[in-house]
């Protein structure tokens, strides 16, 4: 015999009750203070670090030739600016970062993939794709004109065989810190193959995922600055790298320090931009972050 | 050793589960579970009951078609169990709502049925406005509700369920002892319920059954409404007769346990 239900209005009170008290309480900080709290440590980083700067041309521990200024390095960047050029090699360098990157997206995802999942594969290309990462990607130039020139498709050459093994073997890990029992909810729920890596094995590794990509993109965007910087060529247009060495060439110090600094903010913004918020919305979506 | 695991009505539709001469081992080591047999009517509510190590979660995953058996067969009607948790193990990417969808789409379910039947079985458990939350906004008992509401959405004849108020505090698990009871008599599923807690087995199973560790058999078998006699209408877990079967069975538990200790 079932057992009958008890008096149910005061169960169903009862339940209504916990089911207020229990759920954990979550509350996100007020916009505003939320955006302080991210601008403004890196503004006052940023700002210390001028100050150093300035205090050491004050100092005058170097020929001001070889070591240029704050106020030098910003004359140089809005020269170029003036003319054009600035805007035209960030635009230049980001696009090709951009497109690199999607290429990179398309191949080390499914190869990540394959080869977390099949055992032979995994042992032979997981070695691969890590040495592949510690490789400086720079080191691929040479190879590169020597098979394509001076040309766009050894920049991409680089590119790729710079986020490709990291955006790999970040799918690879995401995909190892799966935790077993959404696996076995996934094949309890009846997804085998396919339908388990649409609906479980691919959401659950998202996390580990989006931090490859963030690192994909670091690698390429580090790949795309070597090979612009030793590619000159008129076929390859004038992208940061370029700039930065025709710096070099003219003695311009200072066009060289800014170009070093735009090299980095561009890499930085699109990292705080575009993947860190990407990265902090799966994760907090999940209930992982808290903030 | 063959015990008699007693038999529930209902004989004449066949077994809703069927376990046959079952044995386990997990490659070389010692045997789990030993020439285990049960018969599961459709419709009734077993009891799994034993100490740790008697393969009691272990016979749940051959059932659920997790494991693959040594010997002997474990089935189910319809080829496909429904298993829940101790932990509710609820896909954290998802909603509450999108848990139990994923669940009647994996079932075939078609997309525009899918929303109205996923509401309809939150409302089952209670649980009407927590279609668009997440896991971690619910509490602990709400997520093994959504998560008995995605076992249901399955609709398979038999729901397996390992340990899955274990984790919970004393008045939210006395709640849910109430809804599954509830939900089990309203949807006519047939549900094999493990756990350590004599208590509870006793509160809620028509069968318990009583297993041994190491390897894991059958030793004994409780038909509870028989036991209970008169007092069967009154299954709250401080009532009389309710403790008294569970101290004999909690006994003979201990008598087993003891029996490791040589």
């Amino acid at each position: 015999m079932p057992p009958e239900p008890r008096d149910d209005g005061s169960l169903l009170s009862l339940e209504r009750g916990l089911d207020a008290l229990d759920p954990p309480a979550v509350g996100r900080r007020p916009w505003g203070r939320r955006v302080a709290a991210a601008v403004l440590p890196p503004l006052v980083a940023a700002v210390l670090v001028l100050v150093v700067w300035q205090l050491l041309i004050w100092a005058e521990v170097k020929d001001r030739a070889t070591f240029p200024s704050p106020a030098d390095v910003a004359a140089a960047l809005w020269d170029q600016w003036q003319q054009g050029t600035l805007q035209e090699a960030v635009w230049l360098s980001l696009s090709r970062g951009a497109l690199g990157f999607a290429f990179s997206v398309l191949i080390g995802t499914p190869l990540g993939l394959v080869v977390a999942r099949v055992r032979v594969l995994r042992t032979a290309l997981a070695p691969v794709l890590s040495g592949l990462q510690s490789l400086p990607s720079v080191a691929w130039v040479p190879a590169g004109i020597l098979w394509f020139g001076l040309s766009p498709a050894t920049v991409y050459f680089v590119v790729l065989l710079g986020a490709v093994p990291s955006i790999a073997n970040g799918t690879i890990s995401g995909i190892d810190q799966v935790p077993p029992i959404y696996l076995r909810v996934g094949r309890v729920l009846g997804a085998r193959g396919l339908a388990a890596a649409r609906y479980v094995i691919m959401p659950a590794a998202l996390p580990g995922y989006v931090g490859g990509l963030k690192q994909g993109w670091a690698f390429a965007w580090r790949s795309l600055m070597a090979a612009e910087l030793i590619t000159q060529s008129p076929r390859l247009g004038t992208g940061l790298g370029q700039l930065l060495d025709t710096g070099r060439q003219l003695f311009d110090v200072s066009l060289v320090f800014g170009m070093i600094i735009a090299i980095l903010v561009v890499g930085v913004a699109v990292d705080r931009l575009v993947f860190s918020p990407l990265e902090r919305g799966v994760l907090r979506r999940r209930g992982l972050l808290v903030d | 050793m063959s015990v008699d695991t007693g038999r529930a009505a209902g004989r004449d539709t066949g077994p809703a589960a069927r376990v046959e001469h079952l044995t386990k081992r997990f490659g070389a080591g010692p045997l789990v579970l030993d020439d285990i047999s049960l018969d599961v009517a459709p419709g009734e509510f077993v009891c799994l009951v034993g100490a740790s190590g008697c393969g009691k979660s272990t016979l749940l995953s051959l059932l659920a078609g997790l494991e693959k058996p040594t010997s002997g067969t474990a089935a189910v009607a319809g080829g496909r169990a429904a298993l829940m948790f101790q932990e509710s193990a609820l896909l954290p990417w998802l909603t509450a709502g999108g848990n139990v969808e994923l669940a009647l789409r994996l079932a075939g379910v078609g997309r525009a049925a899918r929303r109205a039947r996923a509401e309809e079985l939150l409302g089952l458990v209670r649980l009407e406005g927590a279609y668009d939350l997440r896991p971690h906004e619910l509490s602990g008992g709400m997520r093994q509700r959504v998560a008995l509401a995605r076992a249901l959405a399955q609709r398979t004849p038999v729901l397996l369920m390992d340990e899955p108020f274990a984790a919970l505090d004393a008045i939210t698990r006395d709640v849910l002892h109430d809804e599954l009871a509830r939900v089990w008599r309203e949807t006519g599923v047939s549900v094999v319920f493990v756990t350590h807690n004599v208590r509870e087995a006793v509160t809620l199973g028509q069968r318990v059954l009583l297993m041994s560790s190491r390897p894991g058999r059958f030793i004994r078998a409780w038909d509870v409404a028989a036991a209970l006699g008169s007092g069967d209408g009154d299954r709250r877990p401080e009532s009389v007769p309710v403790a008294a079967l569970a101290a004999e069975i909690t006994g003979r538990l201990r008598e087993e346990i003891r029996r490791h200790a040589a």
